[in-house]
């Protein structure tokens, strides 16, 4: 039960973190293509008797180069969705050959994160301090490029390099969390929280930080309540992360109909010396 | 007015213009875009680049950019060639969609201006502050720096790019349709901005526009694109029936109405393929072939 | 001349009629993802189109709850998810993409709850494998009307819906300034496409649906700009590939490393990949 809010809570701190940049370039098919692509990375590595992680995080790199090759010409959802096709055909390929699908296949979607042993924890903290470092380096670059590609480009920065950095993160926190969390339990944390943090945060940091801890709160909350209720930890963080989102929205929805309500009051949406609009949108 | 001296390849960087562009030629899917464009801004001048839709002109500006490579010819920045990372040039991109649901405040788009390129998290600095409340107030968005990027005007966001664009003090700033989405007030609060901010920070500005008109009063020099072409010089040097007929390979008019200029293409037209070099009227205009 | 064809066709083929079947299912979902396909290509809706297919898995796995046919769960919860995601709002691309993850990750709850109960209250531990995979070949004669009345439904309501489609999705301010009223066209599309995936899903399983549904259209958006041959393209791609396929699938039950066969899934993917490399490969040549 320690090793389910440990790992539970590393998993919400990278999937916080890199989900953030996911909302913010609107990615969210890549954040559902590669952890649900390296699935047949696991089935491999089970018919092949190797380490699943391995097969798992081979499988995710290939989804996150296939989409970053493939997207190089072609729009980047079609690319995305050519990968995982090929990649859960290829799943579907090495399924038939064991004889172990059923159970499998549901803990790899919706993780055990109940069940949790001492030697997961290591490996899990290895690759989350990767991909925290991985985020960091780049945090600029991409923070940048997520709000104007053009003005990226014009610095200097590679566009498909970047991308593909990036696509690797994902990557990254994908082999590290699938095999305790599930594909299903990752995607939603990185949707969701990031999606309800940028509504209540208006800047960078804060709503980096603010994610980090809504993911973490989902979590924690969604493990208690499956420990209590005996019911699937996925169900509720996805019914968690859900609400999270819909609350952001009305508060979005609320601070915006307010701030145009004060806008229109100084008869002016901002002259030059309009020093009576300084307020309009103030907050955060 | 100012002179344009020409430009020599060995130009010491103390008395070359911020912006040369020496014959240059470009190709994009085959076709040929650009064809011999010559001409020079020096620190301090602003110029529009006018020419329809498909005339060449975001094509020139990403080479000046360094984000096309030309065919021919040469783009001095200083005068110095730009590499692929164009550090002295600043640039504000065309039609740009900000998410209004991004968490980046006019602040942080402008503090991106300094190190948005640059690896690792940025520690907080006092001087770093200090730098963008200066850019800030330089482009009079005091007042809107803590709102979000996504919600600001149009005119607003435009004065926020200009300042993420500037806060490198590059040599030279360029603009692809600036004007495009504004209102008349923001449009004539933005193109006062930048020839406040031409002069007062001695960078050369060069903007690209379809409509000449609301440049006016503002611009020092005009660069007319045409199929590829250009005809450079003060703008009632350029804007003419004869010099623009020429351009344009058949006969327009110019007419002027209460202090607005409209150019409007005129009965007939023969292909100008024979057209040769002109040097017009002893001036510093060029209509190259 | 025979021999040769016993060589790439095993014995036994033409004659099958779980054959014949899968023949005619999947040459229907070809022609029917062959139309619909390149319009979520043009309008940058793949996600969407593939969050449908997955989102089948809660419809799936409620209807095996309530005990009633997977098909009314498909559908049920494909108009849906469809209408949630137009009522989130999808005007905007990056809103749309995290729109379409959201409708996803709510979908994924309700499915760990719905699998959970299927295997607990029911003890029916293949309902996992059934939803999401679905099989080409273990289709019940039940639901064919089914699929057929859904299918002709869809058809119809592109027919209706297409020059306004077409309109908004090439440009959705000439389409409003037509008149048209992008949104109510926009949110009739999703319902065909909820309806033409919810129905390829039982038919073919929710990773033929996607492979199908776009990349076809992807290739044939890179041989030909014209609507109509697009979608003939398209549908010719989907057929092809599907029929190789099941051909290929047939054969392999001779093949090793066990004697039950290969995916049918795995080798319509792989060729429709195939043929959308090859339409990129001839359009990059000129």
């Amino acid at each position: 039960m320690v090793n389910a809010w440990t790992v539970g809570g590393i998993v919400a701190v990278i999937a916080g973190l890199v989900g953030f940049f996911v909302v913010l370039r609107g990615s969210a098919f890549a954040a559902h293509a590669v952890p649900n692509g390296s699935f047949a990375g696991a089935a491999g590595a089970v018919w092949l008797n190797i380490n699943v992680l391995a097969g798992l995080g081979a499988f995710a790199l290939l989804g996150a180069a296939g989409i970053g090759w493939l997207g190089h010409r072609d729009r980047q959802d079609v690319a995305t969705a050519l990968t995982l096709v090929l990649l859960l055909g290829l799943g579907a390929l090495f399924l038939s050959f064991t004889a172990e699908s059923a159970p499998a296949a549901y803990s790899l979607l919706f993780g055990e994160i109940l069940g949790v042993s001492n030697n997961q924890l290591v490996p899990t903290l290895g690759l989350a301090a990767g991909c925290v470092a991985l985020i960091a380096f780049l945090y600029r670059p991409l923070l940048l490029s997520s709000v104007l590609s053009e003005l990226g480009e014009v610095r200097g920065i590679p566009r498909q390099a970047l991308e593909l950095a990036f696509l690797a993160c994902i990557a990254l926190a994908t082999t590290m969390t699938v095999p305790v969390v599930g594909t299903t339990l990752i995607f939603s944390l990185m949707i969701g929280a990031p999606a309800a943090a940028r509504s209540f945060a208006g800047t960078p940091g804060r709503a980096l930080v603010l994610s980090v801890a809504i993911a973490v709160a989902i979590v924690w909350l969604a493990i208690a309540a499956a420990y209590q209720l005996d019911l699937p930890v996925g169900f509720f963080v996805g019914v968690l992360s859900g609400a999270a989102y819909a609350i952001g929205r009305a508060w979005a929805a609320w601070r915006g109909s307010s701030a145009r309500r004060s806008a229109r009051l100084p008869a002016s949406d901002g002259g030059p010396n309009d020093p009576a609009s300084a307020g309009a949108f103030g907050g955060s | 007015m100012t002179q344009i001296a020409p430009v020599s390849a060995d130009a010491s960087p103390g008395t070359a213009p911020a912006l040369a562009v020496e014959h240059v030629g470009a190709v994009l899917g085959g076709r040929q875009v650009l064809h011999d464009v010559s001409f020079a801004l020096g620190a301090g001048e602003l110029a529009g680049l006018i020419g329809s839709n498909g005339a060449g002109k975001t094509t020139l500006l990403r080479v000046i950019l360094g984000l096309q490579a030309q065919s021919v010819g040469v783009v001095r920045i200083g005068g110095q060639a730009p590499g692929r990372r164009a550090s002295g040039v600043g640039y504000v991109p065309q039609k740009f969609e900000l998410d209004p649901d991004l968490p980046v405040r006019a602040r942080d788009l402008v503090a991106l201006g300094i190190d948005g390129n640059r690896f690792g998290i940025p520690l907080p600095s006092r001087r770093r502050r200090e730098l963008v409340q200066a850019m800030l107030r330089a482009v009079d968005a005091e007042r809107f720096a803590d709102a979000r990027v996504g919600e600001l005007s149009g005119g607003e966001q435009q004065r926020v790019l200009i300042a993420h664009a500037l806060i490198q003090r590059p040599r030279v700033l360029l603009l692809d349709e600036p004007l495009a989405s504004l209102d008349l007030r923001s449009e004539h609060e933005v193109v006062a901005l930048l020839a406040r901010l031409a002069r007062e920070q001695r960078i050369a500005v060069l903007i690209s526009a379809h409509d000449v008109n609301p440049l006016l009063p503002a611009m020092d020099r005009v660069v007319y694109l045409a199929g590829g072409r250009a005809a450079v010089g003060r703008t009632d040097e350029v804007i003419r029936a004869e010099v623009l007929s020429e351009l344009y390979g058949h006969h327009v008019d110019v007419l002027h109405l209460h202090g607005r200029v409209i150019v409007v293409a005129g009965p007939g037209g023969e292909q100008g393929s024979d057209l040769t070099l002109a040097h017009a009227h002893g001036t510093d205009l060029e209509v190259s072939p | 001349m025979s021999s040769v064809l016993h060589a790439i066709v095993e014995p036994g083929f033409f004659g099958s009629a779980q054959v014949h079947a899968a023949l005619a299912i999947t040459g229907a979902a070809a022609l029917l993802c062959g139309v619909i396909g390149v319009f979520t290509v043009v309008r940058g809706q793949s996600f969407a189109g593939h969050a449908l297919s997955d989102i089948n898995a809660t419809g799936g796995s409620a209807a095996f709850l309530a005990g009633i046919s997977p098909v009314w769960g498909y559908v049920a919860i494909s108009v849906a998810a469809a209408g949630a995601m137009e009522a989130i709002g999808i005007d905007r691309r990056r809103g749309r993409d995290i729109a379409t993850g959201i409708v996803l990750v709510v979908g994924f709850g309700l499915a760990a709850l719905f699998l959970f109960w299927d295997t607990t209250l029911s003890g029916a531990s293949n309902a996992t494998n059934e939803v999401l995979f679905g099989s080409i070949w273990t289709l019940s004669p039940g639901t064919v009307p089914i699929v057929i009345a859904l299918g002709a439904g869809a058809i119809t309501l592109l027919a209706v819906i297409y020059r306004p489609l077409l309109l908004s999705s090439v440009s959705s301010e000439l389409a409003a300034a037509r008149g048209v009223s992008v949104r109510i066209v926009g949110a009739l599309y999703l319902l065909a496409l909820a309806a033409a995936v919810a129905l390829t899903c039982v038919a073919i399983g929710a990773i033929l649906s996607t492979g199908l549904l776009i990349g076809p259209a992807a290739g044939a958006l890179h041989l030909s700009r014209r609507p109509w041959s697009a979608m003939a393209s398209a549908t010719a791609i989907a057929l092809a590939a599907s029929w190789l396929g099941i051909l290929l699938a047939y054969d392999s039950y001779y093949w090793p490393p066990v004697g039950n066969g290969w995916p049918v899934s795995f080798f319509i993917v792989v060729l429709v990949f195939l043929f959308y490399a090859g339409a990129r490969i001839r359009a990059a040549r000129g």
